[in-house]
């Protein structure tokens, strides 16, 4: 491939000629060197057209030859949408046009052009509106007009990586103002972080003149040589929250895709620079018709001659600098309008690219049309710091009211005046300086030029490029009534596509100003909002760092094919195979289940049985040395909130479990009472849910077992129901048994130091071979204890249920003088019309009904079925279920409404327990 | 993000912390009728401006305090005890 249009080395290059990158375009070889973008390679090669536009399907070519050059997305390999006039060319890259078909050459869907007049503002909302049952036949032929890149759920990018930084001053923007801005701040003793979107600093010194370039070398040397300055290229700063937490886009970082920076600054020193601004006028998007900032980085950065022979409109000195850098680059000019001078431009032809320019005194063939006409601020960072630009018509362009910049936000740079390069670094030194202190000592404001308003010619043209918004468009949407800023932008679309408004915003604002009769100070701007780039939803998302949890007796499980159960942040065995043969196991013999993930609460102090008694809806007063008791807390709204057995290991020590889930939210709830509402209550909480391994032993063999391995007495007289002992477990000093119960069967539960979990579960399962022991799973436990009828916390009830409603009625001690909870629990224990918790039978004892299934009489919904599982001991389906107090009464028949829409019945069972009702198992 | 001083910790990123909302004293269980204890569980004043507002830094110390907080600006001042009792000493700025 030729390079027709490549200029020799010029000065401020940036492209190495040493090392030549093969690549593809649209199927074709292509080639570029090293420090190309793909647009400036193409274009060194001829290319004039890199995409078909959004709605006409019209030819794009350069406009900006930066990141929001609206005509150059493409295509590379997987990753849709690349700015091509950014993004570095690489070797082998599979580069292709988007939004054309079949070809960009020959794109079918240009005949949009010819329908133009029905795509017009508001087009969707007036063809699409009705009638609405045809929405999706709508939206299916509309999605295969939008526009975009083509996506792969197989694309791999790589991760997207985070990090956090604080620095004294964060520098917004690295060209001069934002170099010198940064080396003042470190100068003053400041750490800085220097962030610029380009690969690398400089700004518009980078495509300036051997002045320019030796003061960008200067500047560049500084920075490096600051320990202090840290900078970040290829980075944008998208948005400023709160107290200037600061998300900067790192778009090339080492060994990651992309990298989300958040910062963390004292001050911000926001030093964007300007953007160009594009002219309206008819065929203003014709390929060849170019911003002069364009032109220069073309045949500056990249040595790509622009065009053959130049037009111009300009209208200030970067449009001067422009004509002088095409002249050198040997590019022929054919005519020079200036503006300044009164001369007008009228409009643009050609087809497929610029052949001819319309002058108000002349007209001149060309194909590379420059135009300087103005600039825009993007007063994006001061405004999400609360600042409201304000417009300056004699110098055409907004400025960021500095007044109204809260503490520790600075501007500098074009955004914040004019003058020369030397007066600009002044300003940005003393704003760095200012911002290293966070004052504003020392820093005088910058004039603002003169510069004529252009925004449009006589004719119609496009003002939003990536959206194809007309001029016309906005007409029309003012007069359909839609005449202020922010409403005219939302039914034309216009400043909201990919380049966020960066190009268009101050043009449809000037126009709806023009056509309303109003100044641009008074139509306003339009709000910028963050993010300020476009950012990859990866690098929002991030890595994924999602910690789990396993049990010391993890590797055991995974030896012996258990099952995995998420439950919160644990990973648990849900059953190993079989779970009825668990639960068999159970009831005939001996089981072990980890129930680590149990959370545990040491509790200290004189004072844990005033604790106990606020928090559990149960009395605590009398609890001895070496029992444990059952308590459920509730909310002080009377919600049941957990549960779970505490013991008393000693006159002022005390150990509570929670529910596995509850956990976090009870040492939280414990810790509120104590620290807000009893501050002089001497209780210590600490959490011990994992410094012990806990083990439950169920089963009636299961004190043959315990046995084998304590020398803890476990004689029923001396070690009952309801009791805990602490003592050595399979030689494991300081473990705690307690008697307890949730499986309805003899069971001793065993909290041990957490590292020797392992141990003792091997030990059981090694000493209670010839029992028959048998793992077993959360899902037999679940079976168990639903036979027994012992409730769930949060699977019986729900974040409405209070006390009396989930079967607790035995337990919920109204004579205490305080409890959480208890004023709203003694206004429903008066009411007693309150859902119960009941069990159910089934008339057709093999149907199991799915947990949630509606229970229903009389065409209401009257309950619901909170638990339902196959009982294997009793070899019928076993319930709970939450169900209206006329209905609770045991025998009476209910019927409950299937997901598939049948109605089957069952009865209230009398009591919550199946199997062993009275609880003589558990008591042995 | 806003930052929100910690009496223990200092400054520190709001999502360090739960919200706990405004302060309200929990009426007498044995006394209060059900219109103080529901306006206790579910009303709030949502002033706009200076509120004392109670916070937990659950991600760092686990300690529970009331601070004031502007509501419209986020300013914060008189950072406290969990009671609610202001501490002036953390700032020349009380209410
Ligand atoms: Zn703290």
């Amino acid at each position: 491939m030729t390079a027709p249009m490549r200029l020799p080395s010029q000065p401020g290059e940036v492209i190495d000629r040493t090392v030549p990158l093969m690549f593809g375009w649209n199927g074709r070889a292509a080639s570029g060197y090293a420090g190309d973008t793909i647009t400036s390679a193409l274009a060194a090669s001829g290319e004039r057209v890199f995409s078909r536009s959004f709605k006409y399907h019209r030819p794009r070519g350069i406009l900006t030859a930066a990141f929001d050059d609206p005509g150059c997305t493409v295509q590379v390999g997987d990753e849709p949408n690349v700015r091509a006039a950014h993004r570095r060319l690489a070797a082998g890259m599979d580069v292709r046009a988007e939004n054309a078909w079949p070809s960009l050459k020959y794109d079918v869907k240009a005949a949009n052009q010819l329908v133009g007049r029905f795509l017009g503002a508001g087009f969707y909302y007036k063809t699409f509106i009705s009638p609405q049952r045809l929405w999706p036949a709508y939206e299916s032929v509309l999605r295969r007009f939008s526009a975009g890149g083509s996506m792969s759920v197989d694309a791999r990018r790589g991760d997207y990586d985070k990090r956090y930084v604080h620095v004294d001053v964060l520098v917004a923007g690295g060209g001069p103002a934002g170099m010198a801005a940064a080396l003042a701040a470190a100068d003053a003793g400041a750490s800085v972080l220097l962030v610029e979107q380009e690969y690398d600093l400089g700004g518009h010194l980078r495509y300036g003149g051997a002045a320019e370039l030796a003061t960008l070398r200067e500047l560049r040397d500084r920075v490096a040589a600051a320990d202090a300055i840290e900078v970040l290229t290829d980075s944008v700063a998208i948005g400023r929250y709160e107290d200037n937490w600061i998300a900067v886009m790192q778009r090339t970082a080492a060994g990651v895709a992309e990298r989300l920076v958040k910062a963390r600054a004292r001050s911000l020193v926001v030093a964007p620079g300007l953007i160009e601004r594009p002219y309206v006028f008819a065929g203003n998007d014709l390929p060849g018709v170019m911003l002069s900032t364009g032109v220069r980085r073309l045949i500056n950065l990249y040595a790509v001659k622009p065009g053959l022979r130049a037009a111009a409109f300009i209208a200030n000195e970067a449009g001067d600098a422009a004509v002088e850098d095409l002249r050198r680059a040997g590019v022929q000019i054919a005519h020079v309008a200036d503006a300044r001078r009164g001369t007008g431009l009228v409009h643009a032809t050609g087809r497929g690219g610029l052949r001819s320019v319309r002058f108000s005194d002349r007209t001149v063939e060309a194909d590379l049309l420059v135009t300087a006409v103005g600039w825009t601020a993007p007063t994006a960072l001061a405004s999400m710091a609360g600042d409201r630009p304000e417009f300056d018509p004699g110098a055409a362009r907004f400025f960021p009211t500095v007044a109204e910049l809260p503490g520790g936000i600075y501007c500098t740079g074009g955004l914040a005046g004019d003058g020369s390069l030397d007066e600009l670094v002044g300003h940005a030194t003393a704003v760095g300086r200012a911002a290293a202190t966070r004052s504003r000592v020392g820093v005088a404001p910058l004039p603002h030029d003169p510069h004529p308003a252009l925004f449009h010619g006589p004719t119609d043209g496009f003002v939003d490029l990536c959206e194809d918004v007309t001029s016309k468009d906005l007409a029309t949407a003012v007069a359909e009534g839609y005449d202020g800023a922010e409403l005219a932008k939302r039914y034309t679309t216009s400043t909201m596509g990919p380049t966020q408004g960066k190009l268009e915003v101050v043009n449809t604002i000037a126009m709806i100003a023009e056509l309303t009769g109003r100044g641009i100070a008074e139509t306003g701007t339009t709000t910028w909002r963050p993010p300020y780039a476009p950012v990859t939803l990866g690098a929002l998302a991030g890595r994924t760092f999602e910690p789990v949890r396993y049990s010391p007796m993890q590797p055991w499980h995974s030896a012996h094919g258990a099952k995995p159960l998420v439950a919160g942040a644990w990973i648990r065995p849900d059953h190993y195979g079989d779970p009825a043969a668990e639960v068999r196991a159970v009831r005939s013999g001996v089981g072990i289940i980890d129930v680590t993930p149990i959370g545990k609460l040491d509790l200290q102090g004189p004072d844990v049985a005033k604790l106990l008694n606020l928090l559990y809806v149960n009395k605590w007063s009398k609890l001895g040395i070496g029992r444990v008791r059952y308590g459920a807390m509730c909310a002080d709204d009377g919600v049941v909130f957990d549960d779970g057995v505490t013991g008393r290991l000693a006159e002022d020590h005390y150990l509570m479990s929670t529910t596995s889930s509850g956990a976090a939210a009870v040492w939280e709830w414990v810790e509120n009472w104590l620290q807000t509402e009893h501050p002089e209550w001497a209780v210590h909480v600490t959490p011990v849910t994992t410094s012990y391994a806990s083990i439950n032993v169920a089963g009636p063999k299961s004190r043959e077992l315990i046995a084998r391995v304590t020398d803890v007495d476990l004689s029923p007289d001396d070690f009952g129901y309801m009791h805990v002992r602490t003592g050595r477990v399979a030689g494991v000093e300081d473990s705690v048994l307690w008697r307890i119960g949730f499986t309805g069967e003899l069971s001793y539960e065993l909290h041990v130091p957490g590292a020797f979990g392992l141990h003792v579960w091997e030990t059981l399962l090694r000493e209670g071979a010839d029992l028959g022991v048998r793992a077993f799973g959360v899902e037999a436990q679940r079976i168990l204890r639903l036979e027994k009828g012992h409730l769930i916390v949060g699977q019986d009830t729900d974040g409405l249920t209070r006390g009396f409603s989930a079967g607790l009625d035995w337990a919920i001690k109204l004579d205490k003088d305080d409890f959480v909870g208890k004023p709203e629990l003694v206004w429903q224990g008066e009411r007693s019309d309150h859902p119960r918790l009941v069990g159910l039978a089934t008339v057709d004892p093999q149907l199991v009904p799915p947990e949630a299934s509606q229970i229903v009489a009389g065409g209401e919904i009257v309950g619901r079925v909170t638990s339902s599982r196959m009982s294997p001991t009793l070899r019928r389906s076993v319930c709970l279920a939450q169900l209206a107090d006329r209905l609770a009464r045991p025998g009476t028949t209910v019927n409950v409404r299937l997901p598939d829409g049948r109605t089957i019945q069952a009865r209230v069972t009398d009591g919550l327990a199946a199997v062993d009702p009275d609880g003589k198992r558990m008591r042995v | 993000m806003m930052l929100l001083p910690c009496p223990w910790c200092g400054p520190r990123n709001v999502t360090e912390f739960a919200y706990r909302g405004e302060n309200i004293a929990r009426p007498d269980p044995n006394t209060a009728d059900k219109a103080t204890w529901r306006d206790y569980l579910y009303y709030r004043s949502n002033r706009a401006g200076w509120e004392r507002e109670g916070w937990f830094h659950r991600a760092g110390c686990r300690q529970f305090f009331s601070i004031e907080r502007n509501r419209t600006t986020n300013e914060t001042r008189g950072v406290g005890t969990p009671d609610g009792a202001g501490d002036a000493a953390h700032s020349g700025d009380s209410r």
